[in-house]
């Protein structure tokens, strides 16, 4: 095994892109990311995607974006982990390079989901969770997580109100996030009268459809120092399951997967959540938030929400989370966002964030999750000096 | 889903049939065929009495493809009396109504389909337990 590094990021603005395909929101993403790392070739491609069979009617992305590239003969395919797709193709990527096997590999997380009408992509968004018997129930993907908010509210005494730290704090981030889908802040206010979509969910806990691809190129990390004058070891690449359904989990309230992929993660690069500069969650809903925090062990269990509270998920505060904007601000196209989140990462590492730069940030988290905690992929980034 | 996958489940939609682990003596639905408790094989069939209690609910106003007549309605996390949860629609009861805790029972209704040509799918929903 070797230790890998990124030498290239890319992203793509995240929004209603109508004027552009599945195909060429991948192009994007990659050229930027290997204009970024300075190559012209790869030897391999790794698409993270959930939904274009789906919501593009297009499978088999893989050959189709290294065609597309100018890249037609490199290995090239598509990993599914539904939401959690971003990250598993980076895991992919990180095996391939660690092992040897391959040397440069490009990772692009894609996304199309604006294309298809309103129940449709309900339906296909519920194909994150168990089809027998949560699916087929009729129930969508945001009551799941509408009925872990409300539990959550009725175990620990919390009001909806409690929640709105989280969607304040990445909408103040993604303001200054030129790629980000909402670029304006919105007050604590705003979020008490926003929309109910699933009560207790409203318009403002809830990330937005969207489409968008990011992008990044993994090399050795023994030769990242001469592509790169700013490479970015992965100190941690994780991953932990847990069951599809929510209700054949242990607790509902806790998520094991990502409780098993952090702790491996932790194990991996020797250090504990003490050490993370910031952490790039799972904010789809601020539920999971609250919950990732909590498994991540940045907070005991039912206390995830008083670190928002109390100031601490802030640029400055002991724990910044979302700070490029998160799945809510930044926006969540849903294969591609575990590329966005290390892309994002990796900006913080070397100091490129511009108004929203955490001071001094040595080591990065990133976490995506697939489904409602099913699929656990846990990335730390680390600052090589 | 397709007829023949609606028609594999129908013991489990009709009847609440799950599984009893004959090692160790958990319950088990929906089944899975190994015990989530102890591994062993878990393959006895168990039938379920339908009663159980609201462990949290929320009502849909968008729904999914096949669910546009029902809209709104609420779904529910149930845990049954014997331990086990699922989720399931809620039927004969207002959405303010409903409690976390609240009693109900499982009936048999419509779950989808009946339109295009496609095929009624039957199956559990629950209702308050007062009713029965």
């Amino acid at each position: 095994m070797r230790d890998v590094a990124i030498i290239g990021i890319g992203q793509t603005e995240v929004g209603e892109h109508w004027e552009t395909s599945l195909r060429h929101l991948a192009l994007r993403a990659l050229q930027g990311a290997m204009q970024d790392a300075g190559v012209t070739q790869v030897d391999a491609i790794y698409v993270g995607n959930m939904l274009s069979g789906e919501l593009a009617g297009q499978e088999h992305v893989g050959a189709l974006v290294a065609d597309f590239a100018g890249l037609r003969g490199v290995e090239a395919f598509k990993v599914e982990a539904a939401c959690g797709s971003g990250a598993a193709a980076l895991r992919m990527g990180y095996m391939a390079v660690a092992s040897g096997l391959v040397n440069l590999v490009a990772v692009v997380g894609v996304e199309k989901m604006t294309d298809a009408l309103g129940p449709d992509t309900t339906s296909a968004l519920a194909l994150a969770a168990d089809g027998e018997y949560e699916a087929a129930q009729g129930v969508t993907f945001v009551a799941l997580n509408a009925m872990l908010m409300r539990r959550y509210m009725y175990e620990y005494g919390y009001s909806h109100q409690d929640f709105a730290p989280f969607a304040v704090n990445a909408h103040r981030n993604g303001v200054n996030n030129p790629y980000a889908m909402f670029r304006f802040p919105i007050t604590p206010e705003r979020f008490a009268t926003a929309p109910m979509i699933c009560d207790p969910i409203n318009l403002l806990d809830s990330s937005p459809i969207c489409d968008g691809a990011a992008a990044v190129v993994l090399a050795p990390a023994e030769a990242a120092r001469a592509l790169s004058t700013k490479p970015v070891r992965i100190a941690a690449s994780a991953v932990g399951t847990d069951t599809l359904a929510i209700h054949d989990r242990r607790d509902p309230l806790v998520l094991d997967g990502a409780i098993l992929s952090t702790r491996r993660a932790y194990e991996q690069a020797g250090v504990g959540p003490q050490d993370i500069d910031l952490f790039e969650l799972h904010d789809a809903f601020s539920i999971m938030a609250v919950l990732s925090l909590e498994a991540a062990g940045f907070a005991e269990r039912g206390r995830g929400l008083r670190l928002a509270l109390e100031g601490e998920i802030g640029i400055s505060g002991r724990i910044p989370v979302s700070t490029m904007g998160g799945l809510k601000a930044r926006g969540h196209p849903v294969g591609a966002t575990g590329v966005y989140q290390v892309v994002e990462v990796v900006q913080q590492l070397r100091g490129e964030a511009g108004a929203n730069q955490v001071p001094d940030a040595r080591l990065g988290m990133a976490q995506n999750i697939g489904g409602s905690g099913a699929t656990v992929i846990t990335h730390i980034l680390e600052r090589m000096e | 889903m397709n007829v023949a996958g609606n028609w594999r489940l129908q013991q489990q939609r009709y009847r609440l049939v799950g599984e009893e682990c004959e090692k160790c003596g958990t319950l088990i639905f929906p089944p899975r065929d190994l015990c989530p408790e102890c591994e062993a094989p878990a393959k006895m069939p168990y039938v379920f009495s339908g009663q159980g209690e609201v462990y949290s609910y929320s009502t849909i106003y968008s729904p999914p493809r096949g669910f546009e007549e029902f809209a709104p309605y609420t779904v529910a996390l149930i845990r049954l009396k014997e331990g086990p949860m699922l989720t399931a629609q809620l039927t004969d009861v207002e959405s303010d109504k409903v409690y976390i805790g609240m009693p109900v029972e499982m009936v048999t209704r419509k779950i989808q389909g009946g339109d295009e040509g496609n095929p009624i799918v039957y199956g559990y929903k629950f209702r308050p337990a007062h009713l029965g």
